[in-house]
């Protein structure tokens, strides 16, 4: 029978019609921007930075290696790796950015940054409400405004962030354990040079004795050698 | 549309228009034109409502993409195929991957094939659920097929979303496997958005399928033969519509595309309604397909360890990587020298083949049938330009 189809065609359309009152499934939809969906956690948009502790100073994970810069796609990242080295959250000396720009109006949002960073130090953002009127310097990002804390990072990624953190705590204690034995294996050879050089050996002088004072032991034993 | 030029020309009158005496009118189609699906234009003369001559102009999205390519890293050329096909942007990155992975001779991992295989026919069903409302639209039927279609294919971008990060530029696969495992609880996400997907398509049926004013506007409209299709070389839903049985997951079987039991669905007569009915018939073999993937999904790794993702230098040497998208066979052809760049870097897009019988198929038609032919050869202009 002709018409038979719209007829079929129009109930369905009536029972997605009084469906959306009763039934989620049939309406999706919410009245952005009063109601919004919770953040899907692996969304991602543009990259910030992230730092350790309370101060981005000296907190920022970036030591400027410049991988990032490199890799990236659309070159919207731009780094001026500083002359000297400051201490970072951890306390060691490390080179640090001295400029750091991310043009977000070329920024493809990839995260080929993020997948290359052997720091952990960048990540993605899942702020979009970014409008700017200013299109050149709104959309251009220094290091300052990039820089967020891990707190933040832990917020809008948590399994992610965890995973990082627990990895860098991991490597943070294998580095101080390698620096401890580094230090006592130190200790140990001048103390041993010490007491091969002067006899008869102090008693008393444990090798973290002497691995603080290593210089004046040799001085002396060059002293006793002449 | 607006008009260019009004002029009588007699070099492309026919026998026809010869004793109606009338003028042609040329007018211009696009390249603004909210039917377009892009900006594509088509020059078109017209004999009263009837084509006498149709002349697609494109090129109005060239991004330069394969000499961008040449100058970027293997990796860096990732999120660039993301951009090509829009719609599709993991299907893109599988046939980018498998052309460098043919190039460098890298294996991939069990589980990064199944996840491929998984997201691969999930980008399926989100192109053709997507075309087939566009396509509604075009006929206008303003809003209600298209925002239904929507509706589901939004439940597959959340679930790209929380794969991959993104809902439509994935930068999902790495030559060598997958960037990332699947999240907490995705698998039954996708499950459910797998076992709901029927509901639809029968829901889309019986609004559509049997409609005597979409029977009317569609059936024997922009017919292409079988015969056609093959000389056009035509891939993928365009040419399986003119029944021309080629479907390279099941000629090439790359990847694991084997291991699946699926039917590979036919058209008889090639018109726009064989081309409708047959993204409903493949969407239904998808799930079938995403319904054996998802059971035997393994554990395992998604990367292939002994592949380095930074500096990645191939051997000297040439490969084609193709695979069965959405929209028709894609095709990467890479040629390497040795150096962290491809030499050469060429994308065989398939909806710029398949546009190439535009005319054919549009003369004789009135100007309404061209959005809807159009339409219906499911273009993207970021792939038909790159």
């Amino acid at each position: 029978m002709l018409g038979e189809g719209i007829v079929k065609g129009l109930a369905e359309t009536a029972r997605n019609f009084f469906g959306s009152y009763v039934n989620k499934e049939r309406l999706t939809t919410v009245q952005f921007p009063e109601e919004r969906l919770p953040q899907i956690e692996a969304t991602r948009d543009f990259p910030f930075l992230v730092y350790d502790g309370t101060d981005p100073e000296p907190g920022l994970r970036c030591v400027a290696c410049q991988i990032c810069e490199k890799e990236c796609p659309p070159k919207c990242i731009y780094i001026v790796k500083s002359a000297d080295k400051k201490p970072d959250a951890t306390g060691k000396a490390q080179f640090y950015p001295a400029q750091f720009d991310i043009d977000i109006s070329v920024c493809m949002s990839c995260q080929i940054c993020v997948e290359v960073c052997p720091f952990d130090a960048i990540k993605m953002d899942v702020e979009f409400e970014m409008s700017s009127e200013d299109r050149f310097g709104g959309l251009l990002l220094d290091k300052y405004k990039l820089a967020k804390s891990n707190e933040y990072y832990n917020k809008i990624h948590p399994t992610e962030a965890g995973a990082v953190d627990a990895a860098l705590a991991e490597e943070r204690a294998k580095a101080k354990l390698a620096a401890e034995a580094k230090a006592k294996k130190d200790a140990e050879v001048a103390a041993a040079k010490a007491a091969a050089a002067a006899a008869p050996p102090p008693p008393d002088a444990t090798p973290a004795l002497a691995a603080e004072t290593p210089a004046p032991a040799v001085a002396t034993a060059s002293g006793e050698t002449k | 549309m607006n008009i260019l030029t009004d002029t009588s020309v007699d070099s492309i009158s026919t026998d026809e228009t010869d004793h109606l005496t009338g003028d042609l009118l040329e007018i211009s189609m696009g390249p603004q034109h909210p039917s377009t699906h892009g900006v594509f234009r088509m020059n078109v003369t017209l004999d009263g409502e009837q084509v006498v001559k149709l002349k697609p102009v494109f090129g109005y999205l060239h991004r330069n993409h394969e000499k961008i390519a040449e100058t970027e890293s293997y990796l860096g050329c990732m999120p660039y195929t993301d951009r090509l096909d829009y719609i599709c942007s993991i299907t893109n990155n599988w046939a980018y991957a498998l052309a460098v992975e043919t190039l460098a001779g890298i294996k991939v991992p069990e589980r990064a094939e199944y996840l491929r295989v998984i997201t691969g026919e999930l980008t399926r069903l989100q192109n053709h659920a997507g075309l087939i409302g566009f396509l509604m639209q075009d006929m206008g039927a303003s809003g209600t097929p298209l925002m239904y279609a929507f509706r589901e294919r939004e439940k597959i971008l959340d679930l790209f979303e929380a794969l991959t990060g993104a809902r439509m530029m994935c930068n999902y696969m790495r030559f060598g496997g997958c960037r990332c495992d699947l999240p907490a609880g995705w698998l039954d996400g996708a499950k459910k958005v797998v076992e709901g997907f029927p509901k639809f398509l029968d829901e889309f049926e019986s609004l559509l399928k049997t409609n005597e004013i979409l029977m009317a506007r569609t059936q024997g409209v922009g017919i292409v033969t079988k015969a056609q299709a093959i000389n056009a070389g035509l891939s993928g839903p365009m040419a399986r519509a003119s029944g021309v049985d080629y479907d390279l997951r099941k000629v090439d079987k790359y990847g694991i595309y084997e291991r699946f039991n699926f039917r590979v669905p036919l058209g008889e007569v090639g018109d726009v309604y064989d081309r409708y009915m047959l993204r409903v018939l493949e969407m239904r073999e998808s799930v079938e397909i995403l319904k054996q993937a998802i059971r035997d999904l393994p554990e395992g790794p998604i990367m292939d360890p002994g592949t380095k993702i930074r500096g990645f230098r191939p051997k000297a040497g040439e490969a084609y990587g193709r695979i069965e998208g959405p929209k028709g066979e894609l095709g990467f052809y890479l040629i390497s020298d040795g150096s962290p760049n491809p030499y050469r870097y060429r994308v065989r897009p398939p909806t710029l083949i398949n546009l190439t019988l535009l005319e054919d198929m549009c003369l004789g038609h009135n100007v309404a049938d061209i959005v809807i032919i159009l339409g219906s050869i499911d273009i993207v202009l970021g792939e038909v330009d790159r």
